[in-house]
């Protein structure tokens, strides 16, 4: 299953390191990472491919909202057909 | 590959604009539980209900958490009960069922306690429909509605009649919670075996055994991306058609998915624009929105016949089955835009009447005062029925009067049922024309054969 991973918050030290590290750790492929601000705030934007993942979507939802809170910022995971069901004919 | 500015359009719409999954509710057939005994009738539907949906609340937190967006209601819709009940009489006995079963499998909400008797009441459903409101007191999840009128069969005023005393002593018995029996009881004209929402809900007699019917919302989402358009109309009308189209998407893919969770049969996206009292959430904001100075203004009615037909042409496309009620819902309870208006004296109960000729439903949890004759209640539903009928649409009613209360007051229940301000309704009797009975001829146009 391909998921997008988004991180909003202050951007600070170590964001990108903390969230791949839970990737790495359970088996998740980082296939691109792009960075922006939304509205003063640091969004990262991660495609990811959870097929090998010995952990589920709901495990790696709480796992990186562990991590999200250890690094002050908010991490979603979400599987990507929600953003081509409402983007792409 | 998407394009960053479309992902966090969706992060946006799911974040900041309230979009969500309204409502993922399964309709269930209770035809096989039919039997001659009052206790083997209600039994068979307590055991159908918790093995169907014994797995429904949790696939919709799954699916809520695979989509990071909120499913916020999980409902069931049942056959109307005073088919269910007919052979044995037990009425009293299946709404307990129900209630225990929604309580067992922790949904919201069990619709279903209905009859249909738009065209002629047997005995048993007479007998059925005076039940209802002391099952609304006596139950926490069950939910009801009659259907009184279709344009196929014109209006059943004996029905109409029935149905002002039950919503008037339904609200009596609940006074002591402000009518709360009230506002879980719709009547209806045209009513659809297919729609998702409370109270409305139930599972038609031609649906199959299990069904998935979804109800995604998102007026915050529509009010948003209005906000960005300053041109006429048309272009007002495409944003819209865009915006519903995107939302419908969403439901269509947490329906496919439930579904097949589920191993029941993909129903309908109903795509209604359902409001919460929550800020950001609001129907009215979204008419508002288009350049009124208030929800009740000349031109509120035009504005909201331009948002329905809208919400509907993007939807349909989006979805293989798009049912329900699909358009834009008006309760005045849920939504802090017409609750305002309301409060402010600048929405009045015959501007209401107006626009439920051109939106999706009707007079929707709107609070009259307690001494309302019932009489006045049942031409209220004439009324709605009448534009029903005529207008091919489905209408409903759904009023609470408010025992010890009167205009000025207003009746508060909290969450998503909000609070309503009482308004002031005609005092001039109708008190002949309803006590007349019989049934009111279909129009002439619907003799489409």
């Amino acid at each position: 299953m391909k998921a997008i991973i988004t991180v909003v918050g202050c951007d600070r030290t170590g964001i990108i390191a903390g969230v791949s590290r839970v990737l790495a750790e359970n088996d998740v492929n980082i296939e691109d990472i792009s960075q922006t601000v939304m509205k003063n705030n640091f969004t990262m934007i991660m495609y990811v491919d959870i097929d090998e993942s010995k952990a589920t979507i709901e495990g790696l939802s709480a796992l990186l909202a562990e991590e999200g809170k250890k690094l002050g910022v908010e991490t979603q995971i979400r599987n990507a057909e929600i953003f081509t069901a409402m983007h792409r004919l | 590959m998407l394009k960053n500015s479309e992902i966090i359009e969706t992060l946006d719409m799911i974040g900041s604009q309230h979009l969500d999954v309204r409502t993922i509710t399964m309709g269930i057939n209770l035809f096989d539980c039919i039997s001659d005994s009052k206790t083997v009738t209600a039994d068979r539907v307590y055991d159908k209900i918790t093995r169907y949906a014994q797995n429904l609340v949790k696939t919709g937190d799954a699916i809520g958490t695979r989509y990071g967006v909120a499913v916020v209601n999980k409902r069931v819709s049942v056959t109307p009960v005073s088919l269910i009940g007919a052979a044995s009489g037990g009425y009293f006995e299946i709404a307990r069922a129900l209630d225990r079963a929604a309580k067992a499998t922790g949904i919201d909400f069990i619709g279903g306690y209905s009859a249909m008797v738009q065209k002629g009441m047997s005995k048993g459903e007479e007998e059925f429909i005076n039940t209802i409101p002391e099952v609304l007191a006596s139950t926490d999840k069950v939910c009801s509605s009659v259907n009184v009128a279709s344009t196929r069969a014109g209006i059943n005023m004996d029905a109409v009649r029935l149905v002002g005393k039950v919503i008037k002593k339904a609200a009596y018995l609940t006074r002591d919670n402000d009518g709360l029996g009230a506002a879980k009881f719709v009547a209806f004209a045209n009513a659809v075996e297919d729609n998702p929402f409370m109270a409305g809900a139930f599972h038609g007699t031609g649906e199959a055994d299990k069904v998935i019917n979804v109800g995604v919302s998102g007026p915050g989402v529509v009010k948003c991306a209005l906000e960005k358009i300053d041109g006429d109309l048309t272009e007002v009308a495409e944003c819209i058609k865009l915006t519903a189209f995107k939302i419908t998407r969403l439901g269509q893919l947490v329906a496919r998915e439930a579904s097949k969770m589920l191993d029941a049969n993909f129903g309908i996206v109903d795509l209604s624009l359902a409001p919460t009292p929550a800020m950001g959430d609001s129907v009215a904001h979204v008419l508002e929105e288009m350049g009124l100075e208030s929800v009740g203004a000349c031109g509120t009615t035009a504005a909201l016949a331009l948002l329905n037909d809208a919400v509907k042409k993007g939807g349909i496309m989006a979805s293989s089955h798009v049912g329900g009620l699909s358009g834009a819902f008006i309760p005045v309870s849920e939504d802090i835009g017409m609750i305002n208006a309301c409060d402010k004296g600048n929405l009045c109960i015959e501007k209401l009447e107006a626009m439920t000729a051109v939106c999706s439903v009707g007079i929707d949890m709107v609070a009259i005062p307690g001494d309302t004759p019932e009489e006045v209640v049942s031409a209220l539903i004439a009324d709605e029925a009448a534009i029903g009928v005529v207008n091919n649409k489905t209408t409903a009613v759904r009023v609470i009067p408010a025992y010890g209360k009167t205009v000025g007051d207003s009746v508060e229940f909290g969450g998503l049922l909000g609070r309503a301000p009482i308004l002031k309704i005609s005092g001039l009797s109708p008190e002949r024309f309803i006590s007349r009975g019989g049934r009111i001829p279909a129009p002439l146009h619907s003799n489409k054969n």
